[in-house]
């Protein structure tokens, strides 16, 4: 299934945020999509996901999921999102609770989801009691449970610590390579970019445009070895130059707003 | 630098002292017994200077002959008498006040039009003492229970409506948009995300509506009832029965406690995730 995004363009009242941004998640790829602070680059995600109706332009999907997709379009959430109330099992199953599956069923695809991101201990704890990378990982198994076929993924990491950060993103790189997910993965790290897309859109800065499609020329498993890491990291640099004067220029208009 | 460097030379051969330490206080924790030492306290001090004559019985009986005339009215059945009708009016008014005030409080928390319709209503009405109402209410209802009830339902009414669409408003959005984008139902989404979500502010309005009960049934027991702990203490009253009086003050007020415990014991149990 690949998901496409068509000539989007959307305004919060009088301010353009997104303007005419045009490309294509194939099945199973991985894009990321990066660019200045404000840029639109979550706007561009909710849009893509169905939460925000965009000014013009559409969302379009095209092929079908595969067969055991419970919901094609799953997001993981910068502030993970999760129920307070409700330990890590019950965050896990709330993803399930529309879909037409037996108790076992449910209990089945939970029990997947906890062992893959190594949450099968926690089950019964509460997020407020979890870290902030473990509670990420139930956002992931949460996501995990209901077999995405393209994970729309915002900022995921940007609210954790370094050293945990770089574990979560090991986990990433496990996961779609095992899943065979797409994803859309905004952020505006551009070592996670680097690490995880296959191709790296780059916006302009508001209204966003598309100014650049970056293709990261090794595949993700060759991207651990050291060899990788200098032609990477060139890419980071390669990226970091188109938007860095428009970065700038945003940071300067946050201040002075 | 070399003042710097001076300096350092010379503290090397002082002796070490503590830094001292500057992070006290601001902290408040309540002791588990201090509140009822004080409060035994307090009745030690007024129960002697009412034994030694310092205080007039008559304007304030001793703690001994408060407890006393409780003790009476128990053993009389007056006080079950008293206590069952206000309770009564307490309970279906709290009730119906509670549940009218819920399913409105939800109504323009989830609608649009219910938003723009009853946030006016209720602007407009809340402010109203709803003890004024009581002789309109008794001129559509009759003189019977039911304009106390009436009162103090509509007493509970107003504060329950507001803390519950407050409560709805304060649920995170990004909760609600996660569970929309699993595709859960509206009606799912309401009783697995928002109820949770707007229950401590439900909550904190049971509290609130338990004293504006209270206070309602007092009231409206003083204007035109036979029976009731308000129209027991405004009898006492007119007879200078001040010891009587204080009972049925007392009586309010273990009844408030009590209704405070039961809330916390319903906060333990319902918010246990906080």
């Amino acid at each position: 299934m690949d998901l496409i995004a068509s000539h989007i363009s959307h305004c919060f009242g009088d301010l353009a945020v997104l303007d005419d941004v045009s490309f294509t998640v194939g099945a199973g790829e991985v894009v990321a999509v990066v660019g200045p602070s404000g840029c639109g680059k979550s706007t561009l995600l909710s849009i893509l996901g169905g939460l925000l109706q965009p000014t013009s332009g559409a969302p379009e999907l095209r092929g079908s999921p595969p067969a055991d997709s419970l919901n094609p379009l799953t997001f993981v959430f910068q502030d993970f999102a999760l129920l307070p109330w409700a330990t890590v099992e019950e965050n896990v199953e709330f993803a399930l609770l529309h879909a037409q599956l037996s108790a076992a069923q449910r209990r089945a695809l939970v029990d997947d989801a906890l062992r893959r991101t190594g949450l099968t201990d926690f089950r019964r704890t509460y997020p407020k009691q979890l870290s902030g990378g473990m509670r990420q990982r139930v956002g992931i198994s949460r996501a995990l449970a209901v077999r995405p076929a393209i994970l729309l993924m915002d900022e995921p990491l940007s609210a954790l610590d370094s050293q945990t950060r770089e574990l979560l993103m090991e986990d990433f790189v496990r996961l779609l390579a095992d899943g065979g997910m797409g994803a859309v993965y905004v952020t505006h790290n551009l070592e996670e970019a680097a690490r995880l897309a296959d191709r790296i859109v780059v916006l302009s800065r508001r209204p966003g445009r598309i100014r650049e499609v970056v293709t990261v020329p090794m595949t993700r498993a060759a991207r651990g070895e050291a060899e990788a890491r200098e032609k990477l990291l060139a890419l980071q640099n390669q990226i970091w130059s188109l938007i860095r004067n428009e970065a700038i220029d945003a940071e300067r208009e946050v201040q002075h707003a | 630098m070399l003042d710097r460097a001076a300096a350092e030379a010379t503290a090397k051969t002082e002796a070490s002292r503590p830094v001292r330490f500057r992070g006290a206080g601001f902290v408040p924790a309540s002791s588990r017994f201090g509140g009822w030492i004080a409060l035994v306290l307090v009745i030690a001090i007024w129960q002697a200077a009412g034994s030694a004559g310092l205080v007039n019985a008559l304007f304030l009986p001793t703690p001994f002959a408060i407890g006393r005339a409780i003790y009476q009215l128990a053993i009389s059945g007056a006080l079950w008498q008293h206590l069952s009708a206000s309770l009564l009016r307490i309970g279906v008014g709290w009730l119906l006040g509670t549940a009218a005030g819920i399913a409105v409080g939800f109504a323009i928390g989830l609608s649009r039009l219910a938003r723009s319709v009853g946030i006016t209503f209720i602007s407009a009405l809340f402010p109203i003492p709803k003890i004024a109402l009581l002789p309109l209410l008794i001129l559509w209802l009759g003189i019977g229970e039911e304009p106390k009830i009436a009162t103090i339902a509509l007493g509970v009414f107003f504060s329950t409506a507001i803390s519950v669409y407050s409560g709805v408003d304060a649920v995170p959005r990004n909760l609600i948009r996660m569970a929309q984008s699993f595709n859960v139902p509206f009606a799912t989404i309401v009783r697995k995300v928002i109820w949770p979500g707007a229950l401590p502010a439900i909550l904190a309005g049971f509290r609130i509506t338990a004293s504006v009960a209270l206070l309602l049934v007092v009231s409206a027991e003083m204007i035109g009832a036979q029976y009731g702990i308000g129209a027991f203490v405004l009898q006492a009253g007119n007879l200078m029965q001040t010891d009587q009086l204080l009972a049925g003050v007392v009586i309010l007020s273990v009844f408030g406690l009590a209704v405070g415990k039961v809330i916390g014991w319903l906060e333990t149990r319902l918010l246990h995730w906080r």
